[in-house]
């Protein structure tokens, strides 16, 4: 046969292009479940930091085990808002925080009658944990743009709907050493007993560059040589915190 | 006909041994360095970058060798590409699967095996001219002479640049200036530039070593 005629060229490609789709659909499909476990236990890991429910995760012998039983056993609810502060049917596990960035995006840029219409249209996904003396925690996920990609985290409040309770921060590919430290525990830290509120007027917490004034309620530390993954944090708490501005106020008023 | 050699002849075995050493893919062929400033800040996504390069160039070889009478020579580089594609996309797929925590670390650099130059080179240069068996042990050995430098260049990264080996504190907490000692942390370690450095470093004690490498 003619190896080098356009057929043998023509069937050679289509067999191997077929042999090879079918190797890799095969794989994918098989290996979707573990995968999409990942991405779970990854969030409800993310949300249990933000509590400070992921210590003893290192002793652990079962990561999974680990953090479904703690997630189950701390997280006691689940609820949807929309930017007016309504409650909203669904799963707010579900809720696609990269989908609802982008709405907050166009609510931001959207002149003012338009933003009460847009708002309410936001699906903002909040978490209640339990704490062991009864205390109740709320979580708030956010989510921004760092330096090379998306940043995100969640935050926790205590039921003073002002004051932060815990934080935790991941990228996707910010510059390690730089722009990555948001996701280091010292950074979230910092976030800890800071207020997003001055009275009724929500201000949310800035990163400072050269370092937050001391007794600064709203201020923590930038970090150096990583300036605008800094400002990408301060810009995605304003941003995020601020759909639910009504919520925050209405519960407020309710205790 | 060709003489048959058995599995494991000298000659099959120096396949794998010289680009360990005096072949060595990166320090002496000068491929493949991009990854190695990318993926070596820590040991453990080293390791795990090491043994996925391994196993791409160990089994893209060895198919392709396989198949070398029957590639039409006009697609020759495509139906490589095909074939190195689709294992870095199952390397892929597996530990997004299984070893999430590094999946996440290593992000686009498993993607980017692909452009590894050592996987085509060896291709090109070995596995069309070779039978399926050497090829495969060629390509391991490539694999594993980049991994090496890999994982040295990792070693000295992560305990100079996080005071860390695996993850785990290797330098004293209380060493620390913020805890009252002397040390801190090397910066510059973690930034691309000291892996081209220590790589530098590496090839200079190589060639102290190995004087035949040394360019006339």
């Amino acid at each position: 046969m003619n190896k080098d005629s356009n057929t043998y060229t023509f069937i050679y490609a289509s067999i191997l292009v077929i042999v090879v789709a079918a190797a890799l659909a095969t794989a994918a499909l098989v290996l979707k479940k573990p995968q999409e476990k990942n991405i779970e236990i990854e969030k409800k890991l993310n949300i249990l930091a933000s509590v400070s429910k992921d210590t003893g995760l290192s002793e652990a012998k079962s990561k999974n085990d680990f953090v479904e039983s703690a997630y189950d056993k701390y997280i006691v609810d689940s609820f949807i808002v929309d930017g007016a502060g309504n409650k909203q049917d669904g799963d707010a596990f579900l809720i696609d925080m990269t989908e609802e960035y982008n709405k907050i995006k166009t609510v931001i840029k959207a002149n003012e009658d338009e933003k009460e219409r847009l708002r309410a249209e936001l699906r903002l996904p909040v978490f209640v944990c339990e704490e062991d003396n009864g205390a109740l925690k709320y979580i708030i996920p956010v989510r921004g743009m760092g330096l090379w990609g998306p940043i995100w985290g969640y935050l926790s409040l205590n039921d003073d709907f002002d004051t932060i309770f815990g934080a935790v921060f991941d990228h996707k590919g910010e510059t390690p050493g730089l722009g990555a430290e948001i996701a280091e525990k010292a950074f979230a830290q910092q976030f800890i007993g800071k207020k997003i509120f001055t009275g009724q007027t929500f201000v949310s917490v800035k990163l400072m560059k050269g370092g937050a004034p001391k007794n600064d309620p709203h201020a923590v530390d930038a970090i150096s040589g990583g300036t605008i993954t800094s400002n990408g944090v301060s810009d995605m708490l304003r941003d995020c915190l601020d759909q639910y501005n009504a919520f925050f106020i209405k519960m407020k008023t309710q205790h | 006909m060709e003489e048959k050699e058995p599995m494991f002849s000298a000659k099959i075995l120096k396949l794998f041994t010289n680009p360990i050493n005096k072949d060595n893919p990166i320090t002496v062929l000068m491929l493949g360095i991009c990854s190695a400033l990318a993926v070596t800040v820590k040991l453990e996504p080293a390791m795990v970058m090491a043994l996925s390069v391994t196993i791409v160039t160990g089994f893209s070889s060895c198919i392709l060798s396989s198949i070398r009478n029957t590639i039409p020579n006009r697609i020759r580089i495509i139906v490589q590409l095909v074939v190195v594609a689709a294992l870095v996309i199952l390397v892929d797929q597996i530990l997004r699967a299984f070893a999430y925590d590094v999946s996440k670390q290593l992000s686009v650099f498993v993607g980017l095996i692909i452009t590894n130059c050592i996987i085509m080179g060896r291709i090109e240069a070995f596995a069309l001219g070779n039978r399926p068996w050497p090829s495969l042990i060629d390509g391991l050995g490539n694999g594993a002479g980049y991994g090496l430098i890999l994982i040295v260049v990792a070693f000295f990264r992560e305990l100079f640049g996080s005071g860390t080996l695996f993850g785990l504190q290797v330098i004293p907490e209380s060493w620390y200036i913020g805890n009252g000692g002397f040390y801190e942390n090397n910066g510059l370690f973690i930034l691309p530039p000291m892996a081209l450095i220590v790589v530098g470093l590496i090839i200079w004690i190589q060639r102290s070593f190995n004087k035949q490498l040394i360019e006339k």
